[in-house]
Formats: structure tokens, C-alpha cells, sequence
């Protein structure tokens, strides 16, 4: 008796007279440029990390005073990061509600021949490009949103955030924020709608046979079903309205950080790159790249969270 | 249990100790009718001087509170919620729907004016200086210039991204789903691939701007020569991998087992198995994929911005000086107008871009549907 | 051909889990040869040993010998790969390729392996295979259209003309009727006995019907119980162990009393 362990395909001469077709080479051809691929994954992403931070490194060790603004790169890129978030911020405000309810339409509300179409409709939305949302912020939705912004600081221009003084072309953070609201809602809605209708057929009719309304049988399956679904397609939306860059270059117009959501100024970390990188040589540049790295971070972080979620809620949600 | 104590709550609060059947409904009329007031009512208030968006919201209250108080009182409070919630999500839908409707509205006005400018896909922006732009703008000549630097940029720079990130992304989800066994490497590939899906474009943009400039500085060279096609198309390559190995990885997992061992039992090897059994099986999947991913990066701006600078020229290769795509186009005719004072011809060239551009993304949008609705392997083959 | 199978004292893992234990029988020359027993008891793990399919699934290994015409095909250098062109396979569900044609289905075997075929060389292999399999009549005006758009029985006797297309000596048959109607059943078994002429034939089966019609040989296995490997606990004629079995345990499986 022969103790042959038969591990992986071994090629060879074949020893016991079974006629060999030869051909073995093409499998680890294959598999080695397999295992490239994804080496070329690993390499680029540490490369990334690499690159980042060997081009940064200047700016964050420079003198403070031959930093823009002349008090060192932290303090350079602390504004820039508090209104990177705050407009993220603001944009999952508005856009989670609304998307989180446009996804339950889709899946529970709209009738069956209708919610496939409602659904290509809002990934149209998804599909435009940032560009032309920027531009169609800049040029419609800012100046048609300025008679709001003149009534809300008139009659709300005691709390901070309204006033004083309105963007003459409403090219405020709030209209870049707003846009950006815009962009990320098919993000979120598109992944809330996958989990809610993955809510188990059996829960459903279970609460429906218990005579629960559609809405007490929403309340009672899909939300806790999908609870941790919604909070990580809110994090990805977060991740996306972070390093969005576009819509905030064109719409704001950019300047010191300000508590006035209404008037020109701030600024966020991808519109400030966007906007000097061209000009940019020199210290300046490696600044830029150091907010990058910065950004690079901040997502990162938030990603992460997101995935954190789903799995720390995965064994809970009731798929198996 | 949550469902029965959500039950028990809610059911002492409907006194109908008698078992029939309640038959009360509200007409079916009526849920029109209140929205046709309330459209009413936000034009009156519209006219009386209101913000037309205030106006609006204070309709929809209105409608909401009207069609909430009949529910409620004609067929008790729960069915009254549940129409409250239907029409607070129905409301969100159509919230949704305005931006995307005003978009394309104001993309196609102003884009269609745009395309209409003589030799706008034929001709670059090659002379075209303010001088001409202000006398178009006084009336005093046609507008001229156009995009055909900017299709022939994207084109190419989306082309040599699309052929960096296919095969790599191809292989890498072959390698997860055919080859790896679940170990260590395979895994840290997973989480990367899922760190990739969230760097920022611009990031990106940086990342394939600093690598280039080091390359061409560790080798001596100027590193201006860093400014060009590839380097963006290397750009939108780190934000397009991600996206092919997701989608492929996917379509590769819901391949039948079978299908493998049939081969594999025929004799197949593996490579072959995979190349032709497996591959050809999830194509239409993958395909549409790729296509949707082709979509995606066609219209990113801010990672070519900052890799492959702004040209007027028309430039068909992609390893040799600057290059211009379509939404870098229109992000500068916006910003930068050729003629500062007069921006009307910047801004019409741009929309007339903004509109080809969506365009190009709509197309491959329906061609990417298109792929997976034809060539999906049938189900029965009648 | 004679082809004769001699499994010596196989022993089956999955990783750390044994799944068979010290298998050793020997399937004669144009034989049927049906494995019966409960569920998970090792009957397919021990099928799929003898043209080495077990190794698809990560961490399974087989020790042991397995000679096929005094080959062993787990010594040192053999390719699995030519193992499997020997020994072809029948599964539990019809697997067509489905981007496939009934001909293109049929050829898979040449086809997948690269070889080149001239037209009339394809065309005879297409209708040996489906005269063989019992299918040319009812396919032979749709070659081209799908192979899925089929019954399943006609794809389970598709899937049967494409492993014997290659010609290989034995046939494996991992409960090929589990997931059909008794007709098409009825039309494999028929098919079984046709085929045992050219092939040497191993068969996996729940149904102990179907076993005494078809088979000349059956081996029983059984689990001690939960964990522990599988083992083949006797091996007979077919006619010996249905009506007048050595061990206790077969003799209460085949009269239905558990399993």
C-alpha cells in the first residue's frame, strides 16, 4: 500500500503507464499571471500610501511660515478638513431620508410593473456625471435657490448658520452641499433597496398575516432587517460625499472658513486640490498632496466603519 | 416577539370588539382631487408672492394633514398612518425626481444651442482667443471652436485606462473566486480591492500624478513630461479596478459548481475550464460590468485635472504632451472663460459638451443593459 | 477493452475530516457496479476517488491505491487531468453547458481540450455519442439550439453523450436519475444496460430499486454514526445482497427498515 498524498496537479512523466496529453504548463501559466494581478492590487495600493506620503513629507515638515497661510501645514489643512465634513455632513442630512424612502418605494410602494423602471430612473441619476451637476448647480440651482437663502437670513439670520450676508449667485456651501446631497441619494438608495427587498419573504407575510398595515409590517420586518444595511450605505454615501470634488469646485466659491452656510467661503479638501493643483509647483504641491493624504485618511476611515458595521451586525440580520 | 409586542400595542387602540368585517374604503377619486388642490394652492400661493420651493412644501403639508385627518376618521388611526407613510414616500420619490429632471432640462436647453455651434465636434479650441469670443458675443461673428480635442482625450485616455484595469481586474477576481483557498493573501486582496473602492478621484488623480513625476525625476527626465494621457488613464485605472473585480468577482461566484465539475470531468484542465466554460458562462455579467465601469470614469474631472493638464490642441497620443477630456473641457470653459468679460460662447461650448458627455454615459449605460439582457445564458433555449 | 477497477484500502479526507475508511473492492470489466447507503455515508466521496474529481474541493485528499488496467492513478506524476479523460462522469443534476449547443455540448470534450476536428470527423462523433446515448432521434433536427432548452431527461442523456464522446473505459454515475421523472429514469436505466457493454459502469443510487435493475454488483456503505468516516461494510452480487445479505445493517437497509 502506497501512502500518496494527492495535493495539487502535479505535472510530470507519468510513472504507472497512464498516457500523459501533456498541457500542465498552461495551468500555472494561468495561475502565476492570476497571482500577478493581484500582486499589481497590493502594489498600487501601497505605492498610493507610499507616494502620498513621500510627496507630502516636505510640507508637513516645513517651516510653518513658508506654509500657505504661514502657520504650518496642520493648521493650514484643519479649515479645509472641518469643511470637507461639514458639507458631507449636511449632504446625508438631506439625502438619507429621502433616500432611504425613494428605496422603499421602490422596493414595498411602487407597483410591480412600474419599480424596475423607477429603479434604472434613479440609477440614471447616479449615472450623470459630477461635472454636470456641478455645473448645473453653479449656473441654475445656486442663483434660483438665493431668494430662500434671502428669506432664511431675514427671518432666521439670528442663528449663525443663516447669516449674515447672502452669496449674491447662492455659490454658498449649503448649495454645494445640497448638490452634493443630490449625488450621493442614488448611492444610498440603490443600496438600502438591495437589502430591503432581500427582507425574508416569511417575516413579511408573517406580520401582514398578523394583520399589521404595510407601513406596522415595514416598521416590524424591513427596518430591522436592514438596520445595519442602512447605516453602512449611509457610510458609503458618506465615503463618496467626502471626496467628491466637482460639484463643490464649481458650485462654492471658496474662502475662509465661515460658521455662514449662506454666503461665499470655506472650502473642502478636494475642491481646494482641484482648483490649485494645475498652478501648484513646488511646497504648494506637496501641501495639496499632504490634504490628499489627509482625505485619503478620512474615507478610509469612514469605509472601514462601514464595513465594520456589516460585519459586526452580519450574523444578526436575519439572513440565514 | 418584536412583531408581537408591536402588536399588542397597537391593537387595544382599535376598539372593534365586534368581529365584522369593516368595508369603509375612501374613494379612489379622492386622493387625486386632494392633490389637485393642493397643486392649486401652491399656485395661488405662488402668484400671492411666496418662493415658489416654499410654496410648494406648504401644499404638501397642507395635502399631507387633509389626506391623514380623512384616513383616520374614515378608517381608523392605523390604515390612517399607513396612507400617511404612502404618501410621505411617494412625496420622496417625487422629490427625488425634480433634480434629475431639472438636470436634464437645463442640460438639453442649453446643450442643444451649444452642438449647434458650426464645427463643434470638428474643430478644436486652436485660436480660438477672447478677442473672437467677444465679437461672437457683440454679434459680430459666428461663435467658433469646439470639442474634438476634448472626445478625442477622452476616448483615448478612457481606451488605455479601460485596457490597464480589464485584464488586471479580470485575473484578480479569477485568482479569488478559481484559485485562492480562503488564506491570508487572498483575503488582504478583498479588503484592498474594497480600501480601492473608496479612495476619493482625486486622490487617484494625485497618486498617478506624484508616481509619474517620481518615475520621470529618479530617471532624470523633466517632469513636465509627467503631464499626459497615460498618467491620467493610470489615474482612472485605480478607480476602475475595483469596480471590474467586484462586478466580475460576482458573476464568477454565481457560475454553477457544475458547470466546473462537468468540465473538469471531461478532462478539461483548469485554465481552459475556466477560460471557456466559466468565463463564456458569466460574460454578459461581466461585459455589462465593464461597460457601467467604462461609464463611470468617462465622466470623472478632477483626477484628470490633475494628471493630464488642459489643452486646446487636439493630441492622439496619449504618452506625449497634454490632453483634454470632456468634463475637463467644461470645467474650465466655466471657470476659465476664453473671454473673461464676455463668458456667454465659454458657457454655450460647455453645456454643449455637458449635454454630449451625457450623452456618451447614457449610451453606455443602455448598452451596458442592452449586454445583459441579450447575451444572459438562457434559461431555456426555446 | 477490459477494464478493471481495484481500489485498495482508499481512505477519503476532507482537511481534517475522514470521510471514507479503507475502501478496498474491485469493479470487473463490463459491470455495473451500484453503491447504496444512507446519506452521507461516503458513497459519492469514494465515486469521485476514481477519476480523482475529490480534488477539486480544497483540502481533499485520498491514500490508497486505485488501479485502473493495473495503473495505479494516484502514483507520483499522474495527471489528474488524464485520469478524468479515462474515467468520465455523469452527475446528480443534468449539467449542460449552457453556453452551449447540443453538438457544441457533445464535443465539449474535444472541443474545451483544444483539439481540432474536421466536420465530418465532428459530425460522426456527435452521432455515435447521441445514438449511444439514446438521443439521436429526438435531437437530431435542433444540433444547434441550446442544450438547456431540453427536458431533463434529454440533458441527462445529453450529459451521458458527452462523457462517452472522449471514449474513456468506465463511466461514473453520481445518482444520475435523483432529479428526473420516473420515465426519463426509466429510459437511463434502459440505457445503462446498453452502455455496460462498452464501458465498466459505477453507479451511485438512493433508489434500491433502481439498484437491483441495473447493477451486477453492489456495495453498501454506512457511517457509524456522526463524525466518524464512512465504510464500505459489504460488497456482493446484487441478487446476493438483496435477498440473502452477511451483515445486519444491509440486510435492515435493503428491507427499508432506516435509512
Amino acid at each position: 500500500m502506497s501512502q500518496v498524498q494527492t495535493g495539487p496537479a502535479q505535472a510530470g512523466p507519468s510513472q504507472s503507464g497512464i498516457p500523459s496529453r501533456g498541457g500542465g504548463t498552461g495551468d500555472t501559466v494561468f495561475k502565476v499571471l492570476t497571482v500577478v494581478a493581484a500582486s499589481i492590487i497590493l502594489a498600487v495600493l501601497f505605492f498610493v500610501a507610499l507616494f502620498l506620503v513621500l510627496n507630502s513629507l516636505p510640507a508637513m515638515t516645513a517651516p510653518a511660515e513658508t506654509v500657505s497661510g504661514g502657520r504650518g501645514f496642520w493648521v493650514y489643512v484643519l479649515p479645509l478638513v472641518i469643511g470637507t465634513l461639514i458639507s458631507a455632513f449636511i449632504a446625508l442630512l438631506f439625502a438619507t431620508p429621502v433616500a432611504i424612502l425613494v428605496a422603499l418605494f421602490i422596493s414595498h410602494f411602487a407597483p410591480q410593473r412600474i419599480s424596475k423602471g423607477v429603479g434604472y430612473t434613479i440609477d440614471l441619476l447616479a449615472a450623470i456625471p459630477s461635472v454636470v451637476y456641478g455645473a448645473w448647480g453653479m449656473s441654475f440651482f445656486g442663483p434660483a435657490l438665493v431668494p430662500l437663502y434671502q428669506w432664511l437670513a431675514k427671518y432666521l439670520g439670528f442663528i449663525p448658520i443663516f447669516g449674515p450676508g447672502v452669496s449674491g449667485l447662492g455659490r454658498s456651501l449649503l448649495t454645494a452641499s445640497l448638490v452634493l446631497a443630490v449625488m450621493i441619494l442614488p448611492i444610498i438608495t440603490s443600496l438600502c433597496r438591495e437589502i430591503f427587498v432581500q427582507t425574508p419573504t416569511l417575516h413579511e407575510e408573517a406580520a401582514l398575516a398578523l394583520g399589521a398595515t404595510k407601513w406596522e409590517m415595514i416598521l416590524m420586518t424591513v427596518f430591522p432587517f436592514a438596520r445595519a444595511g442602512i447605516v453602512s450605505s449611509v457610510m458609503l454615501g458618506l465615503g463618496r460625499a467626502l471626496g467628491e470634488t466637482m460639484a463643490i469646485a464649481l458650485v462654492l466659491s471658496p474662502g475662509p472658513l465661515t460658521a455662514n452656510l449662506l454666503d461665499t467661503g470655506n472650502n473642502t479638501i478636494p475642491a481646494e486640490i482641484a482648483l490649485n493643483y494645475p498652478e501648484a509647483f513646488g511646497l504648494r504641491q506637496s501641501e495639496l498632496i499632504g490634504a490628499g493624504l489627509v482625505l485619503f485618511v478620512l474615507t478610509f476611515l469612514v469605509n472601514m466603519f462601514a464595513r465594520w458595521i456589516v460585519g459586526r451586525y452580519s450574523q444578526f440580520s436575519g439572513a440565514n | 416577539m418584536t412583531q408581537q409586542q408591536h402588536l399588542d400595542q397597537t391593537l387595544p387602540e382599535q376598539p372593534d370588539p365586534s368581529r365584522v368585517l369593516r368595508t369603509a374604503s375612501l374613494p379612489q377619486w379622492l386622493v387625486w382631487a386632494l392633490a389637485g388642490a393642493a397643486l392649486l394652492l401652491a399656485l395661488i400661493l405662488t402668484l400671492a408672492g411666496l418662493h415658489v420651493a416654499l410654496a410648494v412644501v406648504i401644499s404638501y403639508l397642507v395635502f399631507l394633514a387633509a389626506w391623514t385627518a380623512i384616513s383616520i376618521t374614515r378608517l381608523g388611526r392605523r390604515k390612517g398612518i399607513n396612507n400617511l407613510w404612502t404618501a410621505i414616500v411617494v412625496g420622496a420619490f417625487l422629490l427625488a425626481l425634480l433634480p434629475l429632471i431639472s438636470v436634464l432640462f437645463t442640460v438639453i436647453t442649453k446643450g442643444v444651442q451649444g452642438i449647434m455651434i458650426p464645427g463643434f465636434f470638428g474643430s478644436d479650441m486652436v485660436g480660438v482667443t477672447g478677442l473672437q469670443d467677444q465679437a461672437a458675443a457683440r454679434g459680430d461673428a459666428p461663435i467658433i471652436g469646439g470639442i474634438q480635442h476634448a472626445l478625442v482625450g477622452t476616448l483615448m485616455i478612457t481606451l488605455v485606462a479601460t485596457i490597464i484595469s480589464v485584464p488586471i481586474g479580470l485575473l484578480t477576481s479569477i485568482y479569488l473566486v478559481e484559485y485562492s483557498s480562503k488564506g491570508v493573501f487572498s483575503r488582504a486582496i478583498t479588503f484592498l480591492v474594497d480600501v480601492m473602492t473608496g479612495i476619493p478621484s482625486i486622490v487617484a488623480g494625485l497618486f498617478a500624478a506624484a508616481m509619474m513625476m517620481g518615475f520621470y525625476q529618479a530617471t532624470g527626465q523633466s517632469i513636465q513630461k509627467a503631464t499626459m494621457g497615460l498618467t491620467a488613464a493610470i489615474a482612472l485605472s485605480v478607480l476602475m479596478i475595483p469596480v471590474v473585480v467586484r462586478t466580475t468577482e460576482e458573476m464568477l461566484r454565481v457560475v454553477p459548481n457544475e458547470l466546473r465539475e462537468a468540465s473538469y470531468a471531461l478532462g478539461v484542465r483548469k485554465w481552459r475550464t475556466i477560460m471557456q466554460v466559466v468565463i463564456p458562462t458569466a460574460i454578459s455579467g461581466i461585459a455589462s460590468g465593464v461597460t457601467l465601469a467604462i461609464a463611470r470614469v468617462a465622466g470623472e474631472t478632477a483626477p484628470i485635472l490633475v494628471t493630464a493638464g488642459v489643452a486646446v490642441q487636439t493630441n492622439w497620443n496619449p504618452f506625449q504632451n497634454w490632453m483634454m477630456t470632456l468634463p475637463v473641457f467644461i470645467y474650465r470653459q466655466l471657470t476659465h472663460p476664453t473671454a473673461p468679460s464676455q463668458p456667454g460662447p465659454s458657457e454655450l461650448r460647455a453645456w454643449g459638451a455637458a449635454l454630449v458627455l451625457i450623452l456618451i454615459v447614457m449610451a453606455l449605460n443602455g448598452i451596458a443593459r442592452f449586454i445583459a439582457w441579450k447575451f444572459a445564458p438562457k434559461k431555456s433555449g426555446r | 477493452m477490459s477494464t478493471r477497477i481495484d481500489a485498495r484500502n482508499v481512505d477519503v479526507y476532507y482537511g481534517d475530516f475522514h470521510a471514507v475508511e479503507g475502501v478496498s473492492l474491485v469493479m470487473e470489466p463490463r459491470t455495473v457496479t451500484a453503491f447504496i447507503g444512507p446519506s452521507g455515508c461516503g458513497k459519492t466521496t469514494f465515486l469521485r476517488t476514481i477519476n480523482r474529481m475529490h480534488e477539486v474541493i480544497p483540502g481533499a485528499y485520498a491514500t490508497g491505491e486505485i488501479l485502473i488496467n493495473d495503473q495505479n492513478i494516484y502514483a507520483t506524476g499522474v495527471d489528474p487531468v488524464d485520469v478524468r479523460t479515462m474515467v468520465g462522469m455523469v452527475f446528480q443534476r443534468p449539467n449542460p453547458f449552457p453556453t452551449m449547443s447540443i453538438k457544441d455540448n457533445v464535443l465539449a470534450g474535444y472541443k474545451l481540450n483544444g483539439k481540432k476536428l474536421s466536420a465530418s470527423q465532428a459530425d460522426d462523433i456527435v452521432e455515435k455519442a447521441l445514438r449511444g446515448a439514446n438521443l439521436w432521434t429526438e435531437v437530431k433536427d435542433r444540433l444547434g439550439l441550446p442544450g438547456s432548452g431540453l427536458s431533463g431527461g434529454q440533458q441527462q442523456r445529453l450529459c451521458i453523450a458527452r462523457a462517452i464522446a472522449v471514449e474513456p473505459d468506465v463511466l461514473l454515475m453520481d445518482e444520475p436519475c435523483s432529479a428526473l421523472d420516473p420515465i426519463s429514469t426509466l429510459a437511463i436505466e434502459d440505457l445503462i444496460h446498453e452502455l455496460k457493454e462498452t464501458f465498466t459502469i459505477v453507479i451511485v443510487t438512493h433508489n434500491m430499486q433502481q439498484a437491483t435493475r441495473v447493477s451486477d454488483k453492489t456495495g453498501f456503505f454506512n457511517i457509524q454514526g456522526v463524525g466518524l468516516p464512512g465504510h464500505l461494510v459489504e460488497f456482493d452480487t446484487t441478487e446476493k445482497i438483496f435477498s440473502n445479505p452477511r451483515d445486519e445493517a444491509t440486510e435492515r437497509y435493503v428491507s427499508g427498515q432506516f435509512g
